[in-house]
């Protein structure tokens, strides 16, 4: 069993986590002082020798994103995104609600190292005890002198505040996320500019999820060295994995990049309940495609994911027994997608609703074979074809579920058919 | 330093005008919070308040889950309709148990206006699942007993 003594998970656990005071106790602002001794430049430096990258779901390395904020732009923000809402994922809820600090101090380096003096915190708006910590953890910032004006003597200036949404996966999309801080409707916008180029108010904007920002004092306290000697070859430092579904221990469990997906489910997770087999895995919540029990071995990292057919996401693992209905499975998932389609564009919004009846109908015995090239079809119709990359995360799992449990489908027609 | 509630709009030369649609969204709250539904005159008192059009209120607020337009119970019991749940014995399992209970299917609201039932996307408790939330307050690891103590207490308080 891989050993590892948890980094971002190691406050959570004390008494009163959420307080500035416990937060100091544990020596936390100490990466902050010294951020605030470096360069911006070499805060940028250090965090893309560090090999971070994003942990929202797309990867992007951090220190790159940075980079690309133009350095003369007058005015820069920063977004941090606590729009969890990925199916599967519930780690950001978990350092908002007993971690704040740990996001905050992230966030005050991210500007500082951008040269942002206004940062816009979204939260989802059913993270009600979140909205509570983060105004708290913020309020007490300034108390102490780590926001505001000034900072610690700096001459470096930030202000932050946050902002709740109202019930909109989509607006978890960094683009749908600047509309919504403006006070639109969440529809994404087109890709590129990029938000570091052109985001809220068409000001260069760095995006950032709350497990990425948690990782940044540690980088700046420990070192690049350090954090790029977890992991493997291009997935770095340690990583939350969600672990829900058919597993004995459900949870959060912080363990370096490269762990295998059995490692995870059998000795962290407890196994599978009723001593029963695995049949299916979802890796890194519901929008990457599934893999079978003979992928266990696979280590979770953004390369060797792909390289299975699948992706790291959020790293939020679904696990699924042998008994499981693999077309309820599909089924459910596509109806989350369906419903949270922002409408924007048409394969999504109305290739959705149709594979959505189809399967409905499937489930239902109602349907002919035909109905697998149809539902062949209108994947093929929506899969890179949409204005964001919703339109694909919807598709994977319906893909991935009929190529791999093309029999249980297939069970589902009619007698006569 | 008092920005203690850290809810309010960027301030800044070049940011007093987006700013004010900006508020939109915590407006909109506001405006929800007396009814429990935005109510047309909560609308246009919105509008006018940041200088927008009815139209632009509705646009953006018709676009998110958590504001309604129709009236809904005292109580709103969103069960979380995610996989996670669904495969901890839940979504369907505890609508259904719930709905039972209330004579109500999800969508509808008891005749004495007191709980509203709903199905609604993952909660981000997969990992504490089933789960559910009522109003504000998020309940985990439901059970049939769980669900029985929550209702009883909530029926004490209508
Ligand atoms: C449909 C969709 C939903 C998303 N939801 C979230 C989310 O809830 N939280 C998040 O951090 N990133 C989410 N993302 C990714 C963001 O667009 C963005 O890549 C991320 O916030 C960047 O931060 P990172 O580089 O630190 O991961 C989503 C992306 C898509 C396409
Ligand atoms: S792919 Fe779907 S969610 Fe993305 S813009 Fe199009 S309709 Fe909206
Ligand atoms: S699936 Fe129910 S909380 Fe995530």
């Amino acid at each position: 069993m891989t050993q590892w003594t948890p980094v971002l998970l190691a406050n959570v656990q004390r008494p009163n986590s959420e307080k500035i005071g416990t937060y100091l106790d544990g020596g936390g602002y100490q990466a902050l002082r010294k951020a605030l001794q470096m360069t911006p430049d070499e805060v940028i430096a250090e965090v893309k020798n560090s090999g971070l990258r994003g942990r929202g779901g797309a990867g992007f390395p951090t220190g790159t994103k940075w980079s690309f904020v133009p350095k003369d732009a007058p005015v820069k923000y920063l977004a941090v995104n606590t729009d969890e809402g990925e199916p599967g994922t519930f780690k950001d809820r978990l350092i908002v609600e007993r971690d704040p600090h740990a996001i905050l101090e992230g966030v005050i380096i991210a500007a500082y190292a951008v040269g942002a003096q206004r940062a816009f915190v979204y939260i989802r708006g059913e993270f009600f005890l979140g909205v509570k910590r983060w105004i708290k953890a913020i309020a007490d910032a300034y108390e102490y002198g780590f926001l505001g004006k000034d900072i610690l003597g700096s001459g470096f200036n930030l202000d932050v505040s946050v902002h709740r949404g109202a019930g909109a996966y989509i607006c978890g999309e960094e683009t749908a996320m600047i509309e919504s801080l403006e006070g639109k409707r969440g529809e994404p916008r087109l890709k590129p500019p990029y938000p570091a180029q052109e985001g809220l108010w068409y000001k260069p904007t760095i995006v950032q999820n709350c497990e990425t920002l948690a990782n940044i004092p540690h980088i700046i306290e420990r070192g690049a060295a350090w954090y790029a000697g977890i992991g493997t070859e291009q997935s770095k430092g340690p990583k939350i994995f969600c672990v829900s579904g058919h597993v004995n221990r459900p949870g959060n469990y912080e363990l370096p990049l490269g762990v295998t997906l059995r490692e995870i489910i059998e000795e962290h997770a407890g196994g599978v309940r009723y001593g029963r087999k695995v049949k299916a895995i979802i890796p890194g919540g519901a929008s990457t495609p599934m893999l079978t029990a003979d992928q266990l071995d696979v280590p979770m990292a953004f390369e060797t994911l792909q390289a299975a057919g699948s992706a790291l996401g959020t790293g939020a693992v679904i696990v699924m027994d042998e008994e499981t209905d693999m077309v309820e499975v599909t089924r459910r998932i596509t109806r989350f997608f369906v419903h949270e389609s922002c409408g924007e564009c048409t394969p999504c919004r109305v290739g959705g609703q149709r594979i959505l009846e189809n399967l409905d109908r499937l489930a239902a015995g109602q349907a002919e074979p035909a109905i697998m090239q149809e539902l062949d079809r209108l994947s093929q119709g929506i899969m890179g074809l949409t204005f964001c990359p919703m339109g694909t995360g919807m598709c994977e799992p319906i893909t991935s579920g009929m190529r791999l449990f093309r029999d249980e489908f297939t069970a589902r027609f009619p007698e006569s058919a | 330093m008092s920005r203690n509630d850290s809810t309010d709009p960027p301030v800044g030369s070049a940011l007093i005008e987006p700013a004010k649609q900006a508020m939109l969204l915590s407006a909109l709250y506001i405006a929800q919070e007396q009814n429990g539904y935005l109510t047309p005159e909560a609308v246009e008192r919105t509008a006018q308040r940041l200088g927008l059009s009815e139209r632009d209120v509705y646009s953006t607020a018709s676009f998110y889950t958590l504001f309604r337009m129709q009236p809904v119970g005292r109580y709103v019991i969103q069960v979380c309709d995610g996989l996670s749940c669904y495969l901890a014995d839940g979504a369907d399992t505890v609508a259904d148990y719930i709905g039972a209970k209330l004579g109500i299917a999800p969508g509808e609201t008891t005749p004495d206006n007191a709980f509203s039932l709903e199905k609604v996307q993952c909660l981000a408790s997969c990992g504490t699942a089933p789960a559910m939330r009522v109003n504000d307050q998020l309940y985990e690891h439901l059970t049939a007993a769980a669900i029985d103590a929550i209702l009883e207490r909530l029926m004490g308080e209508v």
